[in-house]
């Protein structure tokens, strides 16, 4: 065993070890992030849309949650990554000018960001359906549309209910970047195996790699548990602590 | 110098493994005798040294040496019904594989490098390649030089990744690197424009480019990046094992059987298609065959 | 590309049906494998024995902060070399990547089921466990007899759910090249270069399957919920 690896330099690329696992974690952290805020935003206005009471909206809704839910993460981004150029030319003729990167981070985000955002809108959907009936019709009663009803009395409520799936959520997504390394893009997962191939010390980058992964998913549970605090509800599960 | 001394232990090997049913058993050996399986690696999508036919049965170059070699160990160990396991490795799990045990040779297309011998072992030098690209013919790409700022495919895990790089600080050329996690991908890559060339061994190219649907939409440049030989991988330490196969496929090679077996794969029509190779006999295959040795590319 | 030419899958069906068959076997050893040892693992989370409950509490928080596929290659690569290294064998044993696929998924899924289960036991109340001793069941038979069975009646539909979600992660393992499902119809798109074809396949069985199997689940919920 031999952790002095990580400090050796790469030969012909001028930087250690180390450094290239760092940068594919800034990628790893970079696509969880703007799949982050696309799923989020994305899996709100399908969570809300599919508590109206307008029936297609609602069909709509969940027949986009059931259509990413039910196929597995990696077929989805084969589908991205493979099917969706080929069959529509208009990507086709940008994926050819485009840096390959760039389509990769891309595909990336959109793939994990929808699939995220399918999990969001359900549990966006149960908590707004959590709330007792009476509050979305005290909003009415005091004149709100159903929007502002929305805005200012239902989804402030079911926001901070849903804090702690949200969180597993989070962390779901972070762990789910690995798979992007099947379409090739440079994250953690795919700089780790490239340096065990290289290098052969399999035991001490796949420990390197454990150990780098644990403490990404115990800081994203910090920073949710800190949010959760700061915004707990009095009188709800976790607001009286 | 190094050479010599394999052919050395050739020699000695012969009658070394001719009483090795005496001697006491080491190594791969020991454990086929001990578990009464055999397991061989094979590629997918090496055309023509490991792929699978119509059947999804693993045929090739290499497997038919592999499998005189099985026959060898049968023999060996008296053990004719020996079980032989076959599992597919791809170019980047086939070294942790190989190590951890869950393959005890393969057959494939892999380079014997000096890096690699360090962890594993190889027998003798059964195929000696080109690195160099393939490119569609209205690409208008001629040399390497001309892949400045363009996308190249290659597949992730083979000495082609580091070759590409050193390539690019010597010659101050700048290309954008995409991996497929197999040839096939690879080769997807370039075939749907997603990549401008395709950088590999050239036999492995030659392979793709006669499996794909318009084998005349693409060529292979004539430059290189680096020379290589090829040669079936075993686990390292293992003096007895590698003895066998030394002899078994040196053996093959001096007869001069080894020319049929070139024939069949190289310049004939193969499984699944029928296509054929096209791809003669070069003054160093010609060599590695006249003086077997598992000298390993720097 | 040229046209598509959906006759490929035609073709390669049976192959492709053995493929889903290994997902399927995978799928239901893995999920009982998994129920079985989560629910061993619930159990010493929640023993008044301290190491045992840190220890099981540290597995599982382990296993659930890494990515599947980080898990996959450790035990497919690494784990016959340190039985080898614990063994002191001269070489490590042929763990293959099939039987690496069950053990690894039982212990993946054990530390997802260990947590259902321990909302099962939990949810369970603490008068019916006073109860039991009282009657002179010792812990085992309580938790055989009187615990275990209507927390996993109660988390029934949650340990489906989270075995549909296991059958999609099978998946995985063709980027080990094992000839699942997925990796049946990567070699076969790969060979034939039918890559839209296959993988739109792909995509619609499982969803069919996935479906099908989560509208089941949902159905049993409301029966469940009538029988509580």
């Amino acid at each position: 065993m031999n952790f002095g690896i990580f400090l050796e330099q790469i030969p012909d690329e001028g930087i250690a070890w180390w450094q290239n696992l760092a940068s594919g974690l800034g990628w790893t952290l970079g696509t969880a992030f703007f799949a982050w805020i696309l799923a989020f935003t994305l899996g709100s206005i399908i969570g809300v849309v599919r508590t109206t009471d307008k029936r297609w909206l609602v069909r709509l809704g969940d027949a986009y949650v059931e259509l990413f839910r039910n196929i597995p993460l990696i077929v989805q981004f084969f589908i991205w990554y493979f099917v969706v150029p080929n069959v529509i030319p208009a990507v086709k003729a940008w994926v050819i000018a485009a840096d390959p990167t760039d389509f990769q981070f891309l595909t990336a985000i959109v793939c994990l960001g929808l699939f995220t955002s399918a999990r969001i809108a359900e549990q966006v959907r149960s908590g707004i359906q959590s709330l007792s009936q009476g509050q979305r019709n005290a909003g009415y009663a005091i004149g709100l549309t159903q929007t502002q009803t929305y805005r200012y009395v239902l989804l402030p409520m079911a926001y901070r209910i849903i804090i702690p799936p949200l969180t597993s959520e989070v962390m779901n997504l972070i762990k789910n970047t690995a798979v992007a390394y099947s379409i090739g893009l440079v994250e953690l997962f795919f700089r780790t195996r490239e340096m065990a191939e290289m290098t052969f010390r399999y035991f001490e980058v796949f420990a390197a790699a454990t150990l780098i992964y644990m403490l990404i998913a115990f800081s994203a549970n910090r920073v949710m548990a800190f949010i959760e605090r700061r915004v707990a509800v009095p009188g709800y599960i976790g607001g009286g602590k | 110098m190094k050479k010599i001394m394999t052919i050395a232990a050739v020699i000695v090997a012969a009658g070394f493994v001719t009483s090795a049913a005496a001697q006491e058993l080491t190594g791969t050996l020991k454990k086929v005798k001990e578990t009464g399986s055999f397991t061989v690696g094979y590629r997918e999508s090496s055309i023509p040294f490991s792929y699978l036919d119509d059947k999804q049965q693993p045929i090739g170059y290499a497997m038919e040496l592999c499998m005189r070699v099985v026959d060898a160990v049968k023999a060996d160990l008296k053990m004719p019904g020996l079980k032989v396991n076959l599992q597919p490795v791809t170019s980047s799990n086939r070294i942790p594989l190989l190590q951890n045990g869950t393959i005890d040779m393969e057959c494939g297309s892999t380079t014997n490098s000096v890096q690699r011998q360090q962890q594993v072992s190889f027998g003798p030098t059964y195929f000696v390649i080109n690195v160099t690209a393939a490119v569609k013919k209205n690409s208008g790409i001629n040399t390497f030089a001309d892949l400045n700022g363009k996308t190249v495919s290659t597949t992730s895990g083979t000495t082609s990744v580091p070759l590409i790089k050193a390539y690019e600080k010597t010659k101050d050329v700048a290309v954008k690197e995409i991996y497929g996690k197999d040839h096939a991908e690879s080769f997807l890559l370039l075939a749907d424009d997603r990549a401008s060339a395709f950088i590999m061994d050239d036999i492995l190219l030659a392979g793709q480019i006669a499996n794909s649907k318009d084998p005349a939409a693409y060529k292979i440049l004539p430059e290189s990046l680096r020379q290589e030989p090829y040669s079936m991988m075993l686990r390292k330490d293992d003096p007895q094992f590698k003895a066998l196969v030394d002899k078994t496929v040196g053996a093959i090679m001096k007869s001069g059987e080894i020319d049929k077996i070139y024939a069949k794969w190289f310049t004939s029509p193969i499984p699944p298609k029928g296509i054929n190779m096209n791809f003669p006999m070069t003054p160093p295959i010609r060599e590695a065959f006249k003086n077997p040795n598992d000298k390993g590319v720097q | 590309m040229g046209g598509l030419d959906f006759a490929v899958i035609e073709r390669a069906l049976p192959y492709l049906m053995r493929g889903l068959q290994y997902t399927v076997q995978l799928t239901l050893v893995a999920a009982l494998g998994g129920t079985v040892f989560g629910t061993l693992l619930a159990m010493a989370r929640l023993s008044s024995f301290k190491p045992l409950a840190l220890a099981a509490a540290g597995y599982v928080n382990l296993m659930r902060s890494l990515p599947l596929l980080l898990v996959i290659f450790w035990f497919y690569f690494l784990v016959p070399v340190l039985v080898q290294k614990l063994m002191g064998w001269e070489l490590p044993p042929r763990i293959g990547p099939e039987r690496s696929a069950y053990i690894t998924f039982i212990m993946f899924e054990a530390a997802y089921f260990c947590e259902i289960m321990r909302a099962g036991i939990q949810s369970i109340s603490r008068g019916q466990v006073g109860a039991a001793y009282a009657v002179g069941l010792t812990y085992w038979q309580a938790m055989q007899l009187i615990i275990l069975p209507q927390a996993f009646r109660n988390m029934l539909p949650v340990l489906l759910t989270q075995s549909i979600i296991l059958f999609q992660d099978v998946s995985l393992v063709s980027l080990l090249n094992v000839t699942d499902f997925v990796g049946a119809a990567v070699k076969i798109a790969q060979r034939d270069s039918r890559i839209v074809e296959m993988y739109l396949f792909v995509a619609i069985v499982y969803f069919i399957m996935c479906y099908t199997l989560s509208f089941m689940v949902k159905r049993l919920q409301h029966r469940i919920a009538i029988v509580r």
